[in-house]
């Protein structure tokens, strides 16, 4: 699993980071960051619903 | 054809939907409803097609476009039709919320927490030197939404109750009495920016001030009308959560009790709460700018288009049993922030401000209950903000 995020399309609501906050956070702007980007099969399930929450569609989780 | 229904219903119970909402949300997940001026306007009432509506490109929210639809008297005037962020488009609306992203990101309101506790005990204090009957709108659900964003842009203190007032007339008042009170809001909000600009201060407008207007970004008047919307949207809707919240946990005893065995419980209470009161009623009004396919039906270049987050939380399709409430729901998931571009800046500050207030009420008053009938509460407001007029509760 790879996880991306486009820091021009967020919005900086925060539920990627509250979701999987192993995966990602926000940085001093508030935008996204990605801090693993190749997580562990366990954090799947978040790392998707994170995917699913985002209301700006900014991150994106590509299978291997 | 069926007639389309009138939209938006008030409530007859403070936190359930309106009786005249279960036909609408058969005839969803996309129908046309008829507004207060007999204008029609098409409808999302589906969960993942609102998601879909408001993440869509050809979806606008340009106020000033003949068509928008307005939902009640008051959304008529210039000032409510030119609100910043709220009826702007990309790339201006994307460019002012990243300059007020970093003052509302969770290490942000993080941040605020400590201080968000202190004023919170205050206010709690302050009911129990009262005694019962005492009314939580008055002396929490009001006061507390309001000191906060003004304590968060660095507004006088002294100037809180004229904040709260002003922002209540807008959002509540008739349309003469809400552009009057924009009016006074905005010639308020002027004099202030321009102390800041002459002695920028610690708090979010002194920073905007140094960081934005010094180095022209933008200008007095887009500070002002910025200051506007920030004080307008952080007040009403914070305000009526809590109040709306109280008023259903009390409702629901069974509920009640699991969040007492089970404090940590109350983070995905609160998100099951914004589900089920769904307090903005109506999330999105906004035009069309391009066709948009949604559920099988084509919304056409300028159409005006609504998303009911009343419905939308309570889509059977997403969400079992969804007129239950369930504080410990796997997928709380609801839209009463909106989605898309547009989701409200200001959410992860509104959780804590309602994580810090439930939680100091449930601790130091465990055995508060309603001190009136629910169905004795005044409700007032339809398709926008719903509120509660006054919640006496007792002990």
């Amino acid at each position: 699993m790879k996880v991306t995020a486009d820091r021009t399309r967020c919005m900086a609501a925060g539920h990627c980071a509250v979701t999987a906050p192993d995966v990602f956070d926000q940085a001093d702007d508030g935008l996204v960051t990605v801090t693993d980007p190749t997580p562990p099969d366990p954090a799947r399930a978040d790392v998707l619903l994170a995917e699913r929450l985002c209301p700006s569609r900014a991150v994106t989780v590509h299978d291997a | 054809m069926t007639e389309a229904p009138p939209y938006p219903q008030p409530r007859t119970c403070p936190y359930e939907p309106p009786p005249g909402y279960a036909e609408i949300g058969e005839r969803g997940p996309i129908l046309k409803v008829r507004l207060y001026d007999g204008r029609e306007a098409w409808m999302i009432t589906g969960y993942r097609e609102s998601r879909e509506l408001l993440t869509h490109p050809n979806l606008s929210s340009q106020r000033t476009h003949p068509n928008f639809p307005i939902v009640a008297p008051r959304f008529r005037s210039q000032i409510a039709r030119t609100l910043a962020l709220i009826a702007m488009d990309p790339p201006v609306h994307d460019t002012y919320r990243r300059y007020l992203n970093p003052h509302f990101s969770l290490k942000a309101v993080r941040r605020m927490r400590p201080e968000l506790e202190r004023i919170v005990k205050g206010y709690v204090d302050e009911i129990l030197d009262h005694g019962p009957p005492a009314d939580l709108v008055r002396l929490l659900a009001v006061p507390l939404p309001s000191l906060v964003i003004c304590r968060h842009l660095g507004v006088p203190y002294e100037d809180h109750e004229f904040f709260q007032d002003s922002s209540g007339a807008v959002m509540l008042g008739t349309e003469e009495e809400s552009a009057t009170a924009a009016q006074n809001l905005v010639d308020y909000i002027d004099s202030l920016v321009a102390d800041q600009v002459k002695n920028p201060t610690d708090g979010l407008l002194g920073t905007l001030v140094r960081e934005r207007v010094a180095t022209g970004d933008i200008g007095h008047d887009e500070l002002v009308s910025i200051a506007l919307v920030l004080l307008i949207a952080a007040h009403e809707t914070t305000s009526s959560s809590l109040a709306l919240g109280i008023i259903t946990l009390l409702e629901h005893p069974d509920q009640l009790a699991r969040l007492h065995a089970g404090p940590s419980l109350l983070p995905g209470a609160i998100e099951e709460l914004l589900r089920y009161i769904a307090t903005t009623d109506l999330v999105a009004t906004r035009i069309a700018k391009g066709d948009i396919e949604i559920a099988g039906r084509t919304i056409r270049d300028g159409e005006p288009v609504l998303v009911s987050g009343t419905l939308a939380n309570r889509d059977p399709a997403v969400h079992g049993d969804a007129d239950v409430l369930d504080i410990t729901r796997e997928n709380p998931h609801h839209v009463t922030f909106g989605f898309g571009i547009h989701q409200c800046l200001g959410q992860n500050l509104a959780r804590i401000e309602l994580e810090v207030a439930f939680h100091e009420l449930l601790t130091r008053i465990p055995t508060m209950r309603l001190a009136v009938d629910v169905a004795d509460l005044p409700i007032l407001g339809a398709g926008t903000v719903q509120r509660v007029l006054s919640l006496p509760v007792e002990w």
